[in-house]
């Protein structure tokens, strides 16, 4: 089975695409002659021709707003934004125009578009290189928000969005790009290639939009993650000895609330961690539905491990960053309560 | 140092606010004819004079005169004419219409038909519009059914966005229409991602772009020029600078800059002016920059001046803002009354048969207003259903809008 690193997959999977279709194309600021910044894109335009895979100029509105031109003419965009900090000059045309146009023109024209955008903390990137905006997309109908947390998910997903007949919302957590990150900042990570979800298929697959998957079952409490924070609860979860089952999301809008009911009924605890920020984030709505049909079941208050209530601090980073302390300091406290 | 005075801010103010009279003694018209018309391969650097000029082909004895003139036969000026006539009646019945309360909200286009009307004339089957709300003359003049429209205006059971959108943000993909936003400026861009799209596949459609004078300061019309302008894209970018912007006279988007046209040199696009109440101007312009487009030499930016003689909507009173009478001073004159003129000039058309046609489109109008209403309006007869409201989210209703569908009983 070949291996891939995350980067790798993703390419993979815009290669796989761009194969099978013609209308399929690539853009983005950097994307096009050095193949992104990330290199996601590297070698595509020398592949498929600077009409299918392109550099854009610096104005992300103009980005995702071609984009929208584009899939109604009958493409299927697959944008980068370089960073999901970014994409703030791009949000009215992710919300007002790519999420509402299937509604508002009744069907005449739609917007398959995929926004790829590097997502999450932990590289010293300071504000604006680490911000995890997925609650500002999954608030917003029309739209689908996905969020892989290893290579071979990142590419089914990719697929799976790329296909997709509506707006998919990609969110790559660059911290996992080279290995499978669990917090612990001061160990060195193992890469994708000695990890078992580096194993990387060649060719053609999907990863639905809308399956969770469980990547440590256990029965005392049940943690709903995404991205990177799946590997930070694999880490708090040994190292508290805690029996804990471990949801990856993998997509947050369609959400697989039936693996998450499925689980929390049986273990009657739940711990929700992301890295965003606290208030309004996406585990205020995954609280709120634990407690709407499994209030029967629970055992203690759900809980939240977030990221703090402030922007994204460069040198503090690591007491911002929910880690696998904060992480086990929650499920202890969930198991006392 | 010490000559100098404390900083000030400039806020620019339009010549006259209400109580004063009239004044375009600013907005300099250059005589009909005078404007040269370029090659159509003409380079942007050899043609920049006219982003500041003014084409116009009607002078005021109603003669088409000058290089921009003898596009159009008899037949297709009586065409427009009969196009701008029908804007305006349906205009009329529709502006009425909210005002009896079957609908909640209308725009009309009253002094500012030709621009729409006589650029779709201008357009090759298949282009595709990014129009602004107030582009209808587009639909009427591609044969789009006034009943349809109507209906949309009614969200009303044969709606053909089922009661989704605010009246007016018309949808008609088969007639070169693409769905209007309420958001402005954003199909600017998008226009110029269709037109990438068309030039991606080697096709040979082209698109269009519109934005008002007050739109080209959202940062989605620059997105669209620089766009545009690196990808050559086949994509026409019209300015329709109808001088208003509900209250904002258009020296608030304008600034200090020449004219709107001129925003497109900087760009390296050709960059024309044109006088937006002269159907024969219009299209011929509309003509040479659709053109270029179809024969890949790529974009041009073309600012229509016109004037916008009714309120910005129902929901707008302009006499808080404008004076009164400022329609009247406005130096392009009527579009309708214009060509008019023109037909008469030709010996194509009388003042009778003008009156006779009036009454015509009148009964045509009402026809199909009497139709439409049979389908319902906004609050009485039939509506779409409200399971309808679920529908078209997503290309399949995903688990959560199915539960809520069900918690709203339907």
């Amino acid at each position: 089975m070949p291996r891939r690193n995350m980067v790798e997959a993703i390419r993979d999977a815009m290669d796989v695409a761009m194969q099978r279709d013609e209308s399929v194309v690539v853009f983005g600021e950097d994307v096009g002659y050095f193949g992104g910044v990330f290199r996601c894109t590297q070698g595509l335009q020398q592949k498929y021709g600077t009409s299918r895979c392109f550099d854009t100029p610096i104005s992300e509105s103009g980005i995702v707003g071609a984009a929208v031109g584009m899939a109604a003419y009958g493409l299927r965009p697959c944008v980068e934004i370089q960073f999901a900090d970014y994409m703030y000059p791009a949000y009215d045309q992710i919300v007002s125009e790519a999420a509402r146009l299937r509604y508002r023109s009744n069907g005449q024209f739609t917007a398959p578009l995929v926004v790829r955008m590097p997502t999450g903390g932990g590289i010293f990137g300071g504000q604006t290189h680490s911000q995890s905006p997925e609650a500002l997309f999954t608030h917003v109908c029309g739209l689908k928000t996905v969020v892989p947390s290893n290579p071979y998910d990142a590419k089914g997903l990719l697929i799976a969005a790329i296909e997709d007949d509506d707006p998919v919302i990609f969110l790559e957590p660059k911290r996992l790009y080279n290995g499978p990150f669990d917090g612990h900042h001061d160990r060195p990570v193992t890469p994708w290639a000695r990890h078992p979800q580096g194993e990387v298929p060649d060719g053609h697959y999907t990863v639905p939009l809308g399956q969770a998957a469980v990547r440590r079952t256990g029965t005392a409490v049940t943690v709903l993650a995404y991205g990177t924070m799946v590997y930070v609860a694999e880490a708090a979860a040994a190292e508290t000895g805690i029996d804990a089952e471990i949801i990856d999301l993998r997509a947050l809008l369609p959400l697989d609330l039936d693996a998450i009911v499925a689980s929390v009924r049986k273990t009657g605890r739940c711990v929700v961690v992301h890295e965003a920020t606290l208030t309004s984030g996406f585990g205020a709505e995954l609280a709120a539905l634990v407690q709407e049909h499994c209030f029967y079941n629970l055992e203690a208050p759900v809980m939240r491990v977030t990221g703090w209530d402030t922007p994204y601090p460069h040198a503090q980073e690591w007491d911002y960053f929910p880690g696998p302390d904060r992480v086990g300091r929650a499920l202890r406290a969930v198991m006392e309560a | 140092m010490s000559d100098r005075q404390p900083l000030s801010f400039h806020v620019p103010e339009p010549a006259v606010r209400p109580g004063g009279t009239p004044d375009f003694s600013d907005v300099a018209i250059p005589k009909a004819g005078s404007v040269r018309r370029p090659e159509v391969d003409a380079k942007a650097e050899e043609i920049r004079d006219l982003a500041y000029s003014i084409i116009r082909v009607l002078n005021r004895e109603g003669e088409a005169v000058g290089q921009w003139a003898g596009l159009l036969s008899d037949a297709e000026l009586l065409e427009g004419l009969r196009d701008m006539m029908t804007l305006r009646a349906f205009d009329a019945r529709m502006q009425m219409a909210q005002r009896q309360g079957k609908t909640s909200f209308y725009m009309q286009h009253m002094g500012e038909e030709a621009v729409s009307c006589a650029f779709q004339r201008a357009l090759e089957p298949g282009d595709m519009n990014f129009p602004t709300y107030r582009q209808a003359g587009l639909l009427i003049a591609s044969g789009y059914p006034m009943v349809e429209m109507m209906c949309q205006i009614y969200s009303n059971e044969r709606d053909p966005m089922k009661g989704r959108q605010l009246p007016v943000l018309y949808s008609a993909r088969d007639h070169g229409f693409f769905s209007v936003s309420g958001n402005l400026a954003t199909q600017f861009i998008q226009a110029v991602g269709w037109a990438m799209a068309s030039a991606i596949r080697r096709d040979t459609r082209i698109a269009v772009g519109w934005i008002g004078d007050g739109s080209t300061a959202e940062s989605d019309f620059h997105a669209g020029l620089v766009f545009a302008s690196t990808y050559k894209a086949p994509v026409v970018l019209n300015i329709v600078n109808n001088q208003w912007a509900i209250s904002t006279f258009q020296g608030i988007a304008r600034g200090g800059s020449g004219t709107f046209a001129a925003r497109g040199l900087g760009f390296g696009m050709p960059a024309l002016r044109v006088d937006g109440n002269d159907y024969l101007a219009v299209h011929a312009v509309a003509k040479w920059a659709v053109e270029r487009a179809h024969r890949g030499l790529g974009p041009t930016l073309v600012e229509y001046v016109t004037y916008r003689v009714g309120a910005h909507s129902t929901s707008d009173d302009p006499s808080a803002y404008r004076p009164k009478a400022e329609s009247d001073a406005w130096p392009l004159g009527d579009p309708v009354i214009r060509l008019k003129d023109h037909l008469i000039k030709r010996g194509a058309w009388t003042e009778a048969r003008h009156k006779q046609a009036e009454a015509e489109i009148l009964a045509s109008v009402i026809a199909a207003q009497k139709e439409a209403e049979s389908h319902g309006t906004l609050h009485s007869g039939p509506h779409p259903s409200a399971r309808d409201m679920f529908e078209g989210v997503y290309a399949e209703m995903p688990p959560h809008l199915r539960r809520q569908r069900q918690q709203a009983g339907y």
